[in-house]
């Protein structure tokens, strides 16, 4: 370690050190576990800090949080999933024995009239997650294929028709707006003309751009037919209508990220500096 | 038979899944919420997985003192930590007591929501610099690229006088009208992508998830 990084680490100790110790001064009247309140406030302006170091360049700040982030948020799952999934889930509707053991209430069998009970049915999941665990053995790995094969067969079913439905039949049907909206004749069309969002006008606008932006956006990814004549003029088109939503979707997800920035700037000069009021 | 048997089960299980959304019967959906309850007690199974492979590598880099090893302790310190508040310290080891435990909120809430929301508001300063570069108005797609970027980030300013209520509804129209109609056409080639590929791995033409041996 350099005598630079040793004096830098320090500072950075001794900064924390004042910082947690004029925390917890400024939260003694409101709470009663104010030190470590204060401790954990500075932790988390430390860590807000080190992520943002890396604006500068990569350095053993970043990396230590980046590091630390991995551990905990594993962790964190895992024992999200055992209370929710394996505890609430899965152990009552296996014995009561179990229930009691963890002190979670007994399910009875709620599909009974069937034909598995309960109890063998959610056996049958722990033990495809047993056989799951027999990759980290080097002799009978190859059976942690079949637990692998029961998802991947059971989510590619379930997909094709969610998305046959979803993302297809129901994209298609509402593409199909009617183009000619309250029409009354050409007169009373320009009589009543306006621009307000809700109008006749700005509905009918709105509806002809989503048919022809779709079928155009469509013509423009379709790759078996070189894009000339109508067709390389519909997908000219098509990649205006594109280009206008990476546009939009590119400010949508800046003025996401500002606003996260805005928070953690907010956290930073009013929840740990006391700037702001 | 180390492979068969794989795509076998596939097979039967992916037509099953198919067949089971045509039929408007209880026992139906009853075995379609079970295979989704298997179906998550078996991730479980898949995340312990990780776990053991996260302290498999961890434990490596330490051992064999492998570049910036230094980093894999606090990554095993931050996840044995948070393992032991996750289960109360072992006070509490048969109740889901842990996920209330006092340090197990701070670690989610001083550690795990700082260093998260801190790394997507980076991508602020990133995204701002890729544009800068990127956002020049030479050509008619690179202005309607520029136009509609500037139109939704500048919606909600307050600075802009009487012309605000008129930008927010054009940036209103943007993402309901044009945005919606090129996202549609996205979504459909989704659609019938995922549709190709379920029905390849359900036909045995996709198998890169049985590995290579």
């Amino acid at each position: 370690m350099s005598r630079t990084m040793i004096i830098l680490l320090a500072l950075v100790a001794i900064v924390f050190a004042v910082s947690w110790a004029a925390k917890s001064a400024s939260l003694d009247d409101q709470y009663d576990d104010y030190i470590s309140r204060g401790f954990l406030i500075t932790l988390a302006a430390f860590l807000t800090l080190s992520i943002l170091s890396f604006l500068y360049k990569d350095n053993p700040f970043y990396k230590f949080a980046e590091h630390l982030f991995v551990g905990v948020s594993a962790a964190y799952w895992m024992s999200l999933g055992f209370w929710s999934t394996i505890v609430g889930n899965l152990i009552p509707r296996l014995s009561v024995t179990l229930s009691a053991f963890f002190k979670v209430p007994h399910i009875e069998d709620e599909y009974a009239l069937y034909i598995l009970p309960d109890k063998v049915s959610y056996f049958i999941p722990v033990v495809l997650g047993i056989l799951l665990l027999m990759r980290l053995s080097k002799k009978a790995g190859w059976i942690s294929s079949w637990p692998l094969a029961f998802i991947v067969g059971t989510t590619a079913g379930l997909n094709l028709v969610r998305y046959l439905r979803s993302d297809f039949i129901e994209q298609v049907s509402s593409t199909f707006v009617p183009l000619l909206v309250d029409w009354q004749g050409t007169g009373r069309f320009f009589s009543d003309f306006n621009l307000y969002a809700y109008g006749q006008f700005v509905t009918m606008l709105g509806n002809w751009v989503i048919f022809i932006g779709v079928l155009c956006g469509l013509v423009y990814f379709f790759f078996s037919k070189e894009h000339k004549g109508i067709f390389g003029g519909a997908s000219r088109v098509g990649i205006w209508v594109l280009m206008i939503t990476f546009g939009a979707s590119f400010g949508y997800t800046v003025m996401g990220r500002i606003s996260l920035l805005v928070g953690r700037l907010t956290f930073l000069f009013h929840d740990w500096l006391e700037l702001i009021g | 038979m180390k492979r068969q048997i794989p795509l076998l089960l596939v097979l039967v299980f992916g037509i099953f899944m198919i067949f089971q959304y045509f039929v408007p019967h209880e026992s139906s959906e009853w075995i379609y919420e079970f295979f989704l309850d298997w179906i998550y007690i078996i991730g479980i199974f898949a995340l312990a997985l990780g776990i053991w492979s996260l302290i498999r590598v961890s434990y490596d880099k330490i051992k064999y003192k492998k570049p910036n090893w230094q980093y894999a302790v606090i990554t095993l310190a931050g996840l044995f930590a948070m393992i032991l508040f996750g289960f109360d310290y072992g006070r509490h080891f048969f109740s889901a007591e842990g996920l209330s435990n006092y340090m197990f909120r701070a670690f989610f809430d001083y550690i795990l929501i700082p260093i998260q929301a801190t790394m997507f508001s980076l991508l602020a300063f990133f995204i701002a610099s890729a544009a800068y570069r990127a956002f020049r108005a030479r050509s008619l797609l690179a202005t309607l690229l520029l136009v509609s970027a500037l139109v939704v980030m500048l919606r909600f300013n307050p600075y802009f006088g009487p012309i605000g209520p008129y930008l927010e509804q054009t940036a209103s129209w943007l993402l309901n009208v044009p945005n919606l109609a090129a996202k549609r056409a996205i979504i459909i080639g989704i659609g019938l992508g995922m549709v190709a590929t379920a029905l390849k791995v359900i036909l045995g033409i996709e198998r890169a998830y049985l590995g290579k041996d």
